[in-house]
């Protein structure tokens, strides 16, 4: 039948966010109070802080999209809304790339968008911000992907935070080193290519596997 | 006549057990079926099995249509009020069915279209999944305790829904242990019977 179903499941995920505003503005309130507090905490000579930038901008953002994980699922696993999954027309897998979507729409984007301000309050050299950019643009929705992964395979337990943080941060070590060695190689006026260029191919790697996997995890704990 | 529903010795194993006995059944257009049972004896199980959200672990299962299934989740989101939860459900569906305002009056809820669904009591939520059913049609209903919680009123609302449900070709199944619906359809009963033990060999 239509696609309809998916821009309507959007909508009313975007609606849901917005009315949770405060819960939804966390992640990004996370990732300023963090910015604010380590200037504070190590001092804030300019050379220091350029040249830890770009790992704490991306450390930062990635405890932040940690926030909203455990609400990924589980708010529609209790209320029933979860199972009414596979009675649709539609494959569970584009279902659950819509609700990653909203994902990364609320606790991704914000990040992007605020993270010139970041560059500029931790001195982050000018010629690498537009790679700080990037590297968030491809490098967040991997963030997304796996930390659905894991909040779908944690669904079953009662308040799986802890759990969940556990099976996220292995996962995305990778991401993180080869995010940070793109800033730091374009501050230092290396090509940023060879770091980015891997990012790339992870973020191919997960949307073509996590999305099945997601769906499998589901299926699991509401059977 | 048409078949919406078959089943074939239909199981469903939890922890390598078998619920209940094999099932079958079958559901014609325009026909409803009574699912009987105590307590615990896998109604519910059996109707999840039937929507698909559970998988067989044995026999045939054949789906001519797509489903509806209410169950004692309310699957409706408590922060939205009634008229966006029937709306979104609309669209979800590809708005064929009534608008949310006409199911709202249909189910008896006119004038509550802007209260948080989380506000309403357990035998509105119940009536605002019915109202679900009628934002967006789909030929098979599998509705459990389709009656829990629902006054006298509530509960010939069920009856009167399903007539009309099953008078224009849909076919329903429900599960009930309480009061057997007072169907002006022609409707099949089917009694759930727990697995005996296996033997094992």
């Amino acid at each position: 039948m239509s696609l309809a179903a998916l821009p309507a499941l959007l909508a009313r995920d975007l609606r849901l966010a917005v009315r949770h505003g405060g819960e939804s503005l966390m992640p990004l309130f996370f990732l300023f109070a963090v910015l604010i507090l380590v200037p504070l905490g190590v001092g804030p000579g300019p050379n220091l802080l350029a040249s830890i930038a770009p790992g704490m901008v991306w450390v930062a953002a990635l405890l932040a999209s940690l926030l909203a994980l455990e609400n990924l699922f589980r708010p529609d696993f209790e209320d029933g809304t979860l199972e009414q999954w596979w009675l649709g027309h539609l494959p569970v897998t584009g279902l659950v790339l819509i609700r990653l979507l909203s994902h990364w729409l609320i606790t991704g984007l914000p990040v992007i968008i605020f993270a010139p301000l970041a560059a500029q309050m931790l001195y982050l050299p000018d010629q690498a911000l537009g790679v700080l950019l990037l590297s968030l643009l491809i490098g967040t929705p991997i963030l997304s992907l796996v930390g659905g992964l894991a909040a779908a395979l944690t669904l079953g337990t009662n308040r799986g935070s802890v759990l969940l943080s556990i099976l996220v941060f292995p996962l995305v070590v990778p991401v993180l080193i080869f995010a940070t060695g793109a800033v730091s190689a374009a501050a230092d006026g290396f090509s940023p290519r060879a770091h980015l260029g891997l990012l790339a191919a992870l973020l191919v790697l997960a949307l073509t596997l996590v999305p099945l996997a997601i769906s499998a995890a589901l299926r699991l704990n509401i059977e | 006549m048409s078949l919406l529903l078959e089943a074939n010795g239909v199981t469903f194993r939890r922890q390598g057990d078998l619920v209940f006995a094999p099932v079958d059944l079958q559901l014609a257009a325009a026909s409803a079926l009574v699912i009987l049972g105590p307590n615990g004896c896998g109604k519910t199980t059996l109707l999840r099995l039937l929507a698909g959200i559970l998988r067989p672990a044995e026999g045939q299962l054949l789906r001519n249509g797509s489903t509806a299934f209410l169950g004692h989740a309310s699957a409706l989101k408590g922060d939205l009020n009634c008229r966006e939860n029937l709306d979104f459900l609309r669209h979800f569906h590809g708005r064929a069915g009534l608008s949310s305002s006409q199911a709202l009056v249909r189910t008896g809820l006119a004038g509550l279209g802007l209260r948080p669904a989380r506000t309403l009591s357990a035998g509105q939520k119940r009536r605002l999944g019915l109202a679900g059913l009628l934002v967006a049609p789909r030929p098979i209903w599998l509705l459990d305790e389709p009656y829990a919680s629902l006054d006298d009123a509530g509960g010939e609302l069920v009856d009167s829904l399903l007539a009309e449900h099953t008078a224009t070709g849909g076919g329903v199944v429900l599960s009930t242990h309480q009061r057997k619906p007072r169907l002006r359809a022609a409707h099949g009963e089917l009694v759930v019977r727990k697995a005996a033990p296996e033997e094992t060999a």
